[in-house]
């Protein structure tokens, strides 16, 4: 066991880079459960975003092509999704369940001949003076750009539903769609919209695992990033900036993990691997006492009867 | 323009109806599906449904329909009881898993005793692996109000963790030259869940799905606690001003599919499998889902749609085997099922209207 072959300044950098699939994904949902929808097909959207992403990327040579792809293919699964609930009006907890089980399926037989490919590298953003700064410099400025992109799209959404009228109309939505419905917003369409956005944000997460975090296609690589999302969204209080606290926490653990099992810690590599989804539930078991922040229409089938 | 009414009583025709419409699209896109991987559509579909039932070789894939369908059948008969009353289960394949680890390891670790209360002792300590990994997220959720999906879920990955430390470690068969896995259940007689007439499939998982659809059906018809069941499922508030206990609810529900998915795992890894090995499981526990919604959280339908679960399995082994099909046009198959029912239900709780309607 060596402890001292871990770099902390690789550690945050990776830290950083383990983090951001998670965090597309949840922000992506946290913005789906604000407009008072439950989608559980995460898992579903990143794995379709993942094997589309590469693909594209590989049949391409352009990892920028492949993350515009996986977006679109993330929203275009959600599509299943808004028919089925928005449409008609099934249950969301198992159409969700349906679209994870549908996607992993796909994404298998799409993925088939693309096991054990290298996809395009994508240029690391380098900055004149800031990247070759001592310690500052690798983990701050030499990271891809969708990396920021996440950081960015966080900070939008957060200051979106804060600031603007459209956050407003998307929270009135998810707190009490019969009340919107009577203001005269057009409630169904306004969950499309954010259904829409949440399969991107999940897309452009799954292409991150499968582009650049690992970077090579596995059937079923996503191992439970996407129901780790949605349960960050419970830790976040459904707020941006606590989720990409939490999608940092989670990115942590996962690489520390990593990192041990490189050293060779006296701990099977097994029940290193599992940390993440044990902390995943300790974190749950601690945060679900405050259930007071959920979107108060969660979860609820809307029809208009009239 | 079209709308939507929704109907006072949920319509008994359409429920009955649609899990055979969502069967029939399912196969019309399946068709389309296999079409546009460059293979036959109607030989493709013909050699799922057809071939294991009546083709050439029917007597050895007949009795493959018992092995598939059995842990399918309970393990969603166990989920339908979680989801009449909205408690989701999703993590029967960890309760699996973790079933057939407990039960396997009381086995090995009577090895090479032969005695008659191996194997029962297997089967309990089985069930109560599976009910054990099942009250992790009951009992979060009666306590802290945690979300069952999300820990029952992660518990999936805990759990095939543990069966890969397992397979790689304690259970290893000593005498296995190192390779992973553990000793052969089928070769120690005391630990086999051997077929009850040879060469049928019928062994005790068999059995004991059946009795879990009869005591399921008995308990949801005929007694005070499936009638909470039901009544917490359609109007929680009446529920609790009736006094429906729900933390006793959950504990039951939630143990209750647990244990059962603990024993399909049990029955398996001492039969049909036979070795605890890292890619023992093979996401029945996730395919039991789709079962239990196509089966309408019925028990009988749960047998039927079990029984064509397990057929569209065996069926598209033979299709990879003889059209080449790749084994994951079988799980998109299955994830159409789901959708096409989900989408399909509509009609059994809305009628459709056509025409713009009168100004109240």
């Amino acid at each position: 066991m060596d402890l001292s072959a871990i770099n902390p300044v690789l550690l945050i950098a990776s830290l950083m880079v383990a983090a951001t699939p998670i965090l597309l994904a949840a922000i992506g949902e946290l913005v789906v459960e604000k407009a008072g929808v439950l989608n559980l097909g995460v898992e579903g959207m990143m794995i379709i975003g993942a094997i589309a992403g590469f693909a594209t990327a590989v049949e391409s040579g352009s990892p920028t092509l492949g993350f515009v792809v996986a977006a679109a293919a993330g929203a275009a699964l959600s599509l299943l999704f808004v028919f089925l609930t928005q449409v008609v009006l099934a249950n969301q907890v198992a159409s969700g369940l349906a679209l994870t089980l549908f996607g992993l399926g796909l994404s298998a037989l799409l993925g088939q001949s693309y096991v054990g490919v290298r996809p395009p590298e994508m240029a690391q953003i380098q900055l004149p003076v800031l990247s070759d700064l001592p310690f500052v410099g690798p983990i701050l400025f030499s990271h891809d750009p969708v990396l920021y992109f996440g950081i960015a799209l966080t900070a939008a959404v957060g200051a979106m539903l804060k600031f603007t009228r459209g956050g407003l109309i998307l929270r009135a939505v998810g707190e009490n769609h019969d009340a919107a419905h009577a203001l005269g917003y057009k409630v169904v369409r306004i969950r499309i919209l954010a259904i829409l956005f949440g399969g991107a944000c999940a897309g452009l997460g799954g292409a991150y695992i499968s582009l650049i975090r690992v970077p090579q296609w596995t059937e079923g690589m996503t191992a439970g990033i996407g129901w780790i999302a949605l349960a960050l969204v419970v830790f976040a209080s459904w707020k941006p900036w606590r989720a990409l606290l939490g999608a940092y926490l989670f990115g942590g653990v996962t690489v520390m993990q990593l990192n041990l099992q490189a050293a060779g810690v006296a701990i099977p590599v097994e029940y290193l691997a599992m940390s993440p989804y044990l902390i995943t539930i300790l974190v749950l078991v601690i945060l679900s006492a405050d259930k007071s922040r959920a979107p108060a229409a969660l979860g609820r089938i809307f029809h208009a009867s009239r | 323009m079209i709308r939507l009414e929704k109907r006072q009583q949920p319509s008994r025709a359409w429920s009955l109806a649609t899990p055979l419409v969502a069967v029939m699209a399912t196969m019309v896109m399946g068709g389309l599906l296999f079409a546009a991987l460059g293979k036959p559509p109607i030989e493709a579909i013909r050699t799922i449904f057809w071939e294991p039932l009546f083709g050439e070789f029917s007597f050895y894939y007949r009795p493959q329909l018992l092995i598939k369908g059995a842990p399918l059948v309970l393990i969603a008969i166990g989920l339908s009881l979680g989801f009449k009353a909205g408690i989701w289960n999703i993590g029967a394949e960890g309760q699996y898993i973790i079933g057939a680890l407990s039960g396997a390891g009381v086995g090995l670790a009577f090895y090479p005793l032969e005695a008659w209360y191996v194997f029962p002792l297997m089967v309990l300590v089985g069930a109560l692996g599976g009910w054990l990994w099942a009250m992790i997220p009951a009992v979060l959720k009666t306590k802290f109000d945690t979300n069952e999906i999300l820990v029952s879920l992660m518990l999936v990955y805990v759990a095939e963790q543990l069966l890969a430390s397992m397979s790689l470690g304690l259970l290893k068969n000593p005498q296995g030259y190192g390779f992973p896995g553990s000793r052969n259940l089928q070769q120690y007689d005391s630990a086999h869940n051997a077929e009850l007439i040879a060469g049928t499939g019928l062994h005790l998982g068999v059995v004991a799905a059946l009795i879990a659809v009869i005591f399921a059906y008995i308990l949801l018809n005929r007694h005070m606690l499936g009638f909470h069941i039901r009544l917490t499922g359609q109007a929680p508030r009446a529920a609790r001003f009736a006094g429906v206990n729900p933390t006793r609810l959950v504990l039951f529900c939630l143990g209750m599919s647990g244990a059962l998915a603990g024993l399909a795992g049990l029955f398996e890894v001492s039969g049909p499998a036979g070795v605890v090995s890292i890619d023992f499981n093979v996401g029945y526990g996730f395919t039991a889902i789709i079962v239990a919604f196509l089966g309408r959280l019925h028990p009988v339908g749960i047998l039927l749609a079990g029984a064509l679960m397990a057929l569209t399995y065996i069926g598209g082994d033979i299709a990879q085997s003889k059209l080449g099909l790749p084994s994951a046009a079988i799980q998109v198959f299955q994830g159409m099922l789901l959708f096409f029912l989900l989408a399909f239900d509509l009609l059994t709780n809305f009628r459709i209207r056509f025409g713009t309607p009168e100004t109240a």
